[in-house]
């Protein structure tokens, strides 16, 4: 009857994946240009907090971590909050240690520059935040970033 | 002649696609998408065993803002809000109707603006060892905001330029854009310096 139909048991051609590659490698670049190499191996549970008031660190080679949270293992190490410095855990006595050890990694113009950015989950409680901060400034360690995640602004739409 | 005639044989680009995913799963096993952005702070040098204490403030030049356990917030002897925290510290920040209870000014040359009145104020912020880190961060937050907000204003009125977009411009390049930039940044901080000073925390109940 229809005039556009012809023999039925003609085959649907198979879907061209010539492009395939293409689009695997545009979402390779956008992932190559928006993520950084992983620093370290967290090890602790962390949800920062959000802010609205906040600037970016420029030059990642200046800044150095410390993470604080609540371990991810609590079967092994208990749910009270834990300093991670590097790959390891650490007490508040190795934050002078860390500090010292990681501007020996630089030269010495650079050592005032040195911004220790605290990663820290938002559920922890201040006191061993403040512990650490005190032992920051006993190295002289005083330029520091709390580390946020952006809060959209809601006056602003 | 023979070899002329043969159709040169394509190279199969059909595995192209396994290597691109097999480096698109590389990327995404190996990297994260952390940022680095965040609050900046600089934190007071230690103290000196023999230093002397610093001149005391008069109360009326102190925004006092007190952090639970609780996370509850007193600020100036009053419970608060967090959401009103902004508006609050703006008030006192800049004391529009020059009131008795807030900050005092103090006359001061400043550049490119000429003789500003410029407030005494300081804001004295103490947490509890048990206020979460999140309310915290809040706290800092919405004082930074309340800080950024006048300046815009000043900027606004004063230049006719966004504060934000002059903080942007001094991180240009080009030193004609950056310096001009800097000192307007610089004019503007002066007339609102932002002091919050935080008191080494209590230990109260958990």
């Amino acid at each position: 009857m229809s005039k556009f139909k012809k023999d039925g048991n003609k085959n649907t051609p198979a879907v061209s994946t010539a492009s395939l590659p293409d689009i695997v490698f545009m979402l390779l670049f956008f992932f190559m240009v928006t993520t950084v190499m992983r620093e370290v191996d967290l090890k602790i549970k962390l949800d920062q907090p959000e802010a609205t008031e906040i600037e970016k660190l420029e030059d990642r080679s200046l800044v150095d971590y410390v993470y604080i949270g609540e371990p991810m293992r609590t079967d092994l190490y208990g749910t009270l909050p834990k300093i991670q410095l590097d790959d390891d855990f650490a007490t508040v006595d190795d934050i002078q240690d860390y500090v010292a050890q990681k501007r020996a990694d630089r030269p010495e113009a650079l050592h005032g520059a040195i911004i220790v950015s605290l990663k820290v989950d938002q559920d922890t409680k201040m006191g061993i935040v403040t512990d650490v901060k005190q032992e920051l400034r006993k190295v002289q360690a005083l330029k520091i970033s709390y580390s946020t995640r952006e809060k959209l602004d809601k006056n602003k739409f | 002649m023979a070899r002329n005639k043969r159709e040169l044989q394509e190279i199969n680009a059909g595995s192209m696609a396994d290597i691109a995913f097999l480096l698109l799963v590389f990327f995404l096993v190996t990297t994260t998408m952390d940022s680095s952005w965040g609050l900046s702070r600089k934190l007071p040098p230690p103290l000196l065993e023999n230093q002397e204490p610093p001149p005391p403030i008069k109360d009326r030049n102190v925004f006092v803002v007190l952090a639970n356990a609780n996370d509850q917030l007193l600020v100036e002897g009053e419970l608060l809000d967090i959401s009103d925290l902004r508006a609050t510290a703006k008030e006192f920040i800049s004391n529009p109707q020059r009131k008795e209870d807030l900050p005092e000014f103090k006359e001061e040359d400043v550049p490119m603006m000429g003789k500003m009145m410029v407030s005494k104020q300081v804001i004295s912020l103490q947490n509890d060892n048990g206020t979460s880190y999140n309310l915290y961060i809040q706290v800092q937050n919405e004082l930074e905001a309340a800080y950024n907000e006048l300046r815009e204003e000043l900027s606004m009125q004063k230049f006719g330029e966004s504060y934000k977009v002059l903080e942007e411009m001094t991180k240009s390049d080009s030193p004609a854009v950056a310096e001009p930039a800097k000192e307007k940044v610089k004019a503007v901080r002066q007339v609102y310096p932002q002091r919050i000073s935080e008191a080494e925390p209590k230990e109260t109940g958990q």
